[in-house]
């Protein structure tokens, strides 16, 4: 029985494929084209397309088709509650009434288009932290603000917190994952009772956890301290980032892809 | 009344990426009343085999057998075997939650639904037996001192009254007073008829009390054996990450010098070898 399966919240997946080698600029500016490409598709036959493009970019990463499709269940509900929302609360013409409640021809087609789009959002999301390095990703980030830093914007900070909280996330499932398995041993039971119940039995992973957390927080400011970290000015790396050809043709690529889905898009629509 | 394992195998994240195999082909049995040591480096697949003990973990190859009752999945003897197994984690302290030592240990009980007027029974009796002071009842178990937490964490598993107790890394980062009482208090257990399994990478403690053990490797099973055996089968055949006690390498090395001693790990035995009785 396991309770958190790590691969399911996006973690990096190791492999040597063309897609993991690519710099962490050029994945984070390219997610950035497809998400808004993804949210002007209006036509079900390029929403297939998009789906194509999915597909391939899966088989250029090197990575089960399973694996990337189950990076999408955390937000599933995120995806239902939308589309029905939307199912439920359009105007147009009523296809079903009962009561109160009605259903519309254009609400049954914005759910779907709302609910893909959401889909694909996580989908073509996931591929970069599947891909990318905590590690690689705030590098990327951090130069891709660092324009900003002479506005006096936090570029280093904001990498360096979102390295700590991404590299964290892994190690606290652990400790969760730990700290169930211990209760379950105690006779703790998660998954029986009413809703209140089930809240209440996971007080007892839940006040641990905020004691761990709050140690490891200290821990790791006291470690940082005492190697005298302070911030951005003046480090260097040891892996500096180099953007190669690869990365300008995957970038182009990319952008030519989107361009022309777009445009297609427009084209069937109209 | 025994656990039994029959080639029992178990590989994380299959099909992904990141499958490892944990345990491969694990065969062992141990009944009530003896003590069982599981021997083995770090990611030697120690941990793993604990949880597979009480259901926490289900077999994926292979079958466990608690007291005649078979570990699997849906099966309605699940609880009854969590409760028949009590189960100590490495570093059990970091499961204390409840706001008094009394609430921490009453919880197994409460949640095998024994009756309320039984509770503070149990809890005096888990308490006595984990040598935890009467006057913590009323603490919280955050304030208590690193070794009384640890016993706390142990008394709150022996509250369920289990019938085997497995412990995993149960001396990690205790002072070594403490380490001797709490060998001390599961010598006691097993005197009253319950089953010990220990997971240690410590040979010490391990060939010191056990009447089997069991030598992990990287998965694999390296030997299943009384103590005296296994310290040869190691002696012979070291594994590596598992160092044999100060006094076996000394009886060792003296037998390579053509001493007529004994391969022990006792002082006394060696002392008696060496110089006689007295």
């Amino acid at each position: 029985m396991k309770f958190f399966n790590h691969l399911t919240f996006g973690q990096y997946v190791p492999s040597e494929s063309l897609v993991h080698s690519l710099d962490p600029r050029c994945k984070i500016i390219s997610v950035l084209v497809l998400l808004t490409g993804i949210f002007v598709v209006k036509h079900p036959a390029v929403f297939a397309l998009w789906g194509v493009l999915l597909g391939c970019i899966t088989a250029a990463a090197r990575l089960p088709f399973r694996l990337v499709l189950r990076s999408a269940k955390p937000v599933l509900i995120l995806v239902l509650f939308t589309a029905s929302i939307h199912i439920f609360f359009t105007e147009g013409d009523p296809l079903l009434q009962v009561g109160f409640i009605r259903i519309t021809r254009q609400g049954l087609v914005m759910a779907a288009y709302m609910g893909l789009r959401l889909l694909f959002l996580v989908l073509f999301a996931s591929f970069l932290t599947l891909t990318t390095r905590p590690m690689e990703l705030a590098d990327g980030l951090e130069r891709l603000f660092s324009p900003f830093v002479r506005f006096g914007f936090p570029a280093h900070e904001l990498a360096m917190m979102m390295t700590i909280a991404l590299r964290f996330i892994p190690t606290l499932l652990d400790e969760t994952d730990r700290i169930m398995r211990a209760q379950l041993a105690r006779g703790a039971s998660f998954d029986r009772g009413g809703l209140w119940k089930r809240l209440k039995a996971f007080l007892p992973v839940l006040i641990p956890l905020f004691v761990i957390v709050f140690q490891r927080a200290e821990d790791l400011a006291v470690a940082m301290e005492a190697r005298c970290y302070r911030g951005g000015a003046g480090r260097t790396r040891m892996y500096p980032l180099c953007w190669e050809k690869k990365d300008t043709a995957a970038l182009g690529a990319v952008l030519t892809l989107v361009v022309l889905l777009v445009i297609g898009d427009r084209r069937l629509f109209f | 009344m025994s656990i039994k394992a029959v080639n029992l195998g178990h590989t994380y994240h299959p099909g992904t990426p990141l499958e490892t195999c944990a345990l491969k082909n694990i065969s062992f049995e141990f009944d009530r009343g003896t003590w069982f040591s599981v021997a083995g480096h770090t990611g030697s697949g120690k941990s793993t085999l604990a949880q597979h003990l009480n259901g926490l973990l289900l077999p994926m190859e292979g079958q466990v057998w608690v007291d005649g009752m078979e570990v699997k999945e849906k099966s309605r003897s699940l609880q009854e075997i969590r409760r028949k197994v009590g189960l100590v984690f490495q570093y059990p302290e970091q499961q204390l939650f409840a706001e008094t030592v009394y609430d921490e240990i009453a919880f197994a009980p409460r949640n095998w639904g024994v009756p309320e007027n039984e509770i503070p029974q149990r809890v005096n009796l888990a308490m006595e037996q984990a040598g935890l002071e009467k006057n913590c009842l009323k603490r919280s178990p955050f304030n208590l001192s690193g070794g009384e937490k640890r016993k706390a964490a142990i008394a709150s598993v022996l509250s369920s009254v289990p019938d085997y107790l497995v412990l995993d890394e149960p001396t990690a980062g205790l002072d070594s007073y403490s380490r001797k009482e709490l060998t001390s208090l599961l010598v006691r257990l097993r005197s009253e008829g319950m089953g010990i399994l220990l997971v240690t990478h410590d040979l010490d403690i391990a060939l010191q009390f056990s009447d089997s053990i069991l030598v992990l490797q990287g998965g694999t099973q390296v030997v299943w054996k009384k103590p005296q055996a296994v310290l040869e089968h190691l002696q012979a055949n070291p594994v590596p990450g598992l160092k044999l006690p100060d006094i076996a390498q000394l009886s060792a090395a003296l037998r390579e010098k053509g001493k007529n001693v004994p391969l022990t790990w006792q002082w006394k035995c060696l002392k008696t070898a060496l110089f006689g009785e007295k």
